[in-house]
């Protein structure tokens, strides 16, 4: 029983992480009594369990999941969100009401409509069904204001920051509320549109640049910089 | 992997793998037999050649019709060969009307690939006026019942379409044809054979029959001149090949495709 | 393809101490330049040069397939096509796919799905995009390679890496990487592709006149061909992705893997 690459060491597909009684983890696949990596990361163990914290991927729903989706169709039980995974979300009326609702197109278009943001709940998702969302907690429903950022699903840990140290210097410097959502998509809403553009654009940076040298030193620099009256921020 | 109406049902598949672990096949062949092959020649008329081969119950139509055309630049003074293929909606419930999806355009261009690479038919010999007129051959295959290996029928079937075809002889006069009035085969060189194997688990079988396709990982087909010589090679399915595999393959198909010579296109050589 | 005898018969391809018409030897492979990321809007791209083939690949998906009733119910629905460029070749080629590619397009398909972890992801839909901008023999195989990394980029799950190079017969020798004029004018012509740490053949075509002791050797010289081009599939990944070890560690220490 032995791994037969260091810990987080940058792995691809194909390449051997361990061999024996290990157990095949996320993003990896055992094969001939040997773990292997199924995509691009940093390879890791934790106990008997091989596994890869990939650098790109795509966003796929877990239940109990934030995100923010936007709506595309109105169906008659619910809206059609999408929320930046494979599947298309379904948020039905009866997760979005709390008496009893009686579907008419016109009803549902003026609370959600095509084209709105919503920011939903994740509470079903199988391998037989597309992911149902719910909006029927606090702080859920309907983004009235702010800007979106996307950024690629793999790079969320990287804006959080070690506990938390990244989000909260973002929201800190900006003065903004800064709302993650798993699937990639960020809520920034400020006073100002400086304040916002300036927090658009050093979230925009985590996304091009995680796990590069020097990041968080760049992210102050650039934070430092927004708040004084300067026409263009370098980028390294 | 296969046209939705030939989704595999898992019972069928598992039987089929057992049986192999025996060497066994589902009708009771040798991993390496073929299945029955009847062959006619001659059946339509208005065509220059023609042959049907049924393959078990595969049934492929192959029709020659030869015209008159202007040969390709790069090729001035040689004739022109053209393959098309078929997959005819009553031959299978998975083809539909339409024209040549993949698996047809597939199976025109491998048939195509062994009597080009080979050079059975001597172009050379179908040139009219260089430059400006030669002989075009169309070979055209048409699938009438599908129940598996297209590829060896089909090739067969053109084979002997071709190596039966008759065309007025012809002189040149003045840049133009003048036809006489006997009947003479085209000018061919060469014969090509193809034979198609399928890997099941780990074992190689000939000549895969519908329902064996299903069950199928991969699958090659390898075509053979008369001189024992590979002139093309095709895998197909999503399934994978050791090296080991593929070498075994061609011998297995310059085996084969000698049987199928010396029985079926014996008769034809020149 | 037509191998044209017509042409300056007396020209040989390879010469007596074994160079060829661009000076390479029988074993060397035109030089490869790969480029990861190149696009912005796909989900996964790369970029290959090859020789002079510049080939260019798009990834789109896991999504939702249109139209809808073409999805499967256990897995995956991958698609690839493989498209010319109408000022890819020397003369303009038609924009219409020809049957040439979409034969290719099957063939590619067909030597990468089964590497793909089709069944995690039922009732969607990856699609590739293989768009040949420049075209110089050999792009199949380029496209296979170059096809490969943009679903590596794009995040896809697979087994391996898939690698492709051809090998070939010129002047009675056996040699690795045909370019189109060796193609054009030589004897065979035989494109492998492999998923490299198995050494499993997916992509296996041939056409040409070979013994079985020639096809025996290109056979195992495409094969070789494919490892190394594995080897630049991974130096470029590793290239592209490479991480600071600290602020990985930082990050890692944070994440819990579900399992």
């Amino acid at each position: 029983m032995s791994l037969l690459v260091e810990r987080r060491t940058l792995v691809l597909p194909g390449d051997a992480l361990a061999e024996g009684d290990f157990n095949p983890g996320e993003n990896t696949y055992k094969e001939g009594g040997k773990v292997y990596a199924s995509l691009i990361g940093l390879a890791n163990v934790s106990g008997k369990n091989v596994y890869v914290v990939a650098l790109k991927g795509f966003y796929m729903p877990l239940v109990g999941d934030l995100v923010i989706g936007n709506v595309v169709d109105l169906r008659l039980n619910g809206w059609v969100v999408d929320i930046n995974a494979p599947y298309t979300a379904t948020l039905s009326t009866s997760e979005a009401f709390d008496r009893s609702f009686n579907s008419r197109r016109d009803e549902m278009s003026s609370y959600l409509d095509v084209g709105d943001l919503v920011m939903a709940k994740v509470v079903a998702f199988d391998r037989t069904r597309d992911p149902q969302l719910t909006i029927k907690e606090g702080g859920l429903g309907k983004v009235q204001r702010g800007r979106i950022v996307r950024v690629t699903s793999t790079k969320i840990p990287r804006v959080i920051g070690r506990k938390g140290s990244m989000i909260n210097l973002l929201t800190k410097e900006t003065n903004t509320r800064i709302t993650v959502g798993q699937n990639g998509v960020i809520l920034v809403s400020g006073e100002k549109p400086e304040t916002e553009n300036l927090a658009v654009k050093a979230l925009q940076m985590i996304d091009e640049e995680a796990h590069t040298p020097g990041l968080t030193d760049r992210i102050s620099e650039l934070l430092k910089e927004g708040s004084e009256p300067k026409l263009e921020s370098n980028k390294e | 992997m296969s046209d939705s109406y030939d989704t595999p049902v898992s019972i069928g598949m598992k039987r089929i793998g057992e049986l192999l672990i025996q060497d066994k096949r589902l009708d009771g062949r040798g991993l390496l037999d073929y299945r029955e092959i009847k062959t006619e020649t001659g059946i339509v008329g208005k065509a220059n050649g023609s042959a049907l081969v049924s393959l078990g119950k595969t049934k492929v139509m192959v029709g020659i019709k030869v015209e008159t055309g202007t040969p390709f630049p790069d090729s001035p003074e040689e004739g022109v060969l053209t393959v098309n293929a078929e997959l005819v909606p009553l031959a299978s419930p998975s083809f539909e009307t339409g024209p040549p999806g993949e698996k047809a355009i597939e199976l025109a261009r491998v048939v195509d690939r062994g009597i080009r690479e080979s050079k059975s038919i001597d172009t050379k010999k179908l040139c009219i006026v260089p430059g400006k007129k030669v002989f075009i051959v169309f070979v055209d295959i048409y699938v009438l019942d599908h129940d598996g290996n297209l590829f060896d029928a089909s090739a067969l079937a053109s084979m002997l379409a071709l190596s039966t075809a008759k065309i007025r002889e012809f002189e040149t006069k003045d840049d133009a044809v003048v036809y006489k009035e006997n009947l003479v085969s085209l000018p061919l060189q060469n014969h090509v054979i193809e034979v198609t194997m399928a890997k099941i688990g780990d074992k190689l079988v000939v000549d895969p029959s519908l329902e064996e396709e299903s069950a199928v990982d991969a699958q090659i087909t390898i075509a053979v001149d008369d001189n024992n010589m590979i002139c093309a090679t095709q895998k197909s399915q999503t399934g994978v090949f050791t090296t080991t595999d593929i070498l075994q393959a061609v011998k297995i198909a310059q085996a084969k495709a000698t049987e199928l010579r010396e029985k079926f296109l014996g008769g034809t050589h020149e | 393809m037509n191998r044209n005898l017509n042409q300056t018969k007396n020209e040989k391809l390879i010469s007596e101490d074994g160079k060829r018409a661009d000076g390479r030897g029988p074993n060397d492979l035109r030089p490869v330049k790969i480029e990861i990321g190149t696009l912005e809007k796909a989900d996964g791209s790369a970029y290959i040069e090859w020789g002079k083939n510049k080939i260019l690949a798009a990834v789109y998906g896991p999504r939702e397939v249109h139209p809808r009733h073409l999805a499967l119910p256990d897995r995956t629905l991958f698609r690839c096509r493989y498209h010319m460029a109408p000022f890819s070749t020397s003369e303009r080629k038609n924009p219409a796919p020809s049957r040439r590619e979409i034969e290719l397009s099957k063939v590619i398909r067909d030597s990468i799905e089964p590497v793909i972890f089709t069944e995690l992801f039922p009732r969607t839909g990856i699609d590739v995009f293989i768009e040949v901008l420049e075209s110089d023999g050999g792009t199949r195989c380029a496209g296979i390679t170059v096809a490969s990394l943009a679903l590596a980029d794009a995040g896809i799950p697979m087994k391996d890496l898939v690698a492709a190079c051809a090998a070939g017969k010129i002047d009675d020798q056996v040699v690795l990487d045909l370019s189109d004029i060796e193609d054009q004018k030589g004897q065979a012509d035989l494109p492998v592709a492999i998923s490299p740490r198995t050494e499993r053949i997916s992509l296996l075509q041939m056409d040409g006149l070979m013994s079985y002791e020639e096809y025996e050797k290109a056979l195992n010289l495409a094969v070789e061909g494919c490892k190394r081009l594995h080897a630049m599939q991974q130096e470029a990944l590793k290239k592209k992705f490479a991480v600071d070890e600290e602020e990985a560690k930082g990050e890692t220490e944070d994440e819990v893997s579900s399992e």
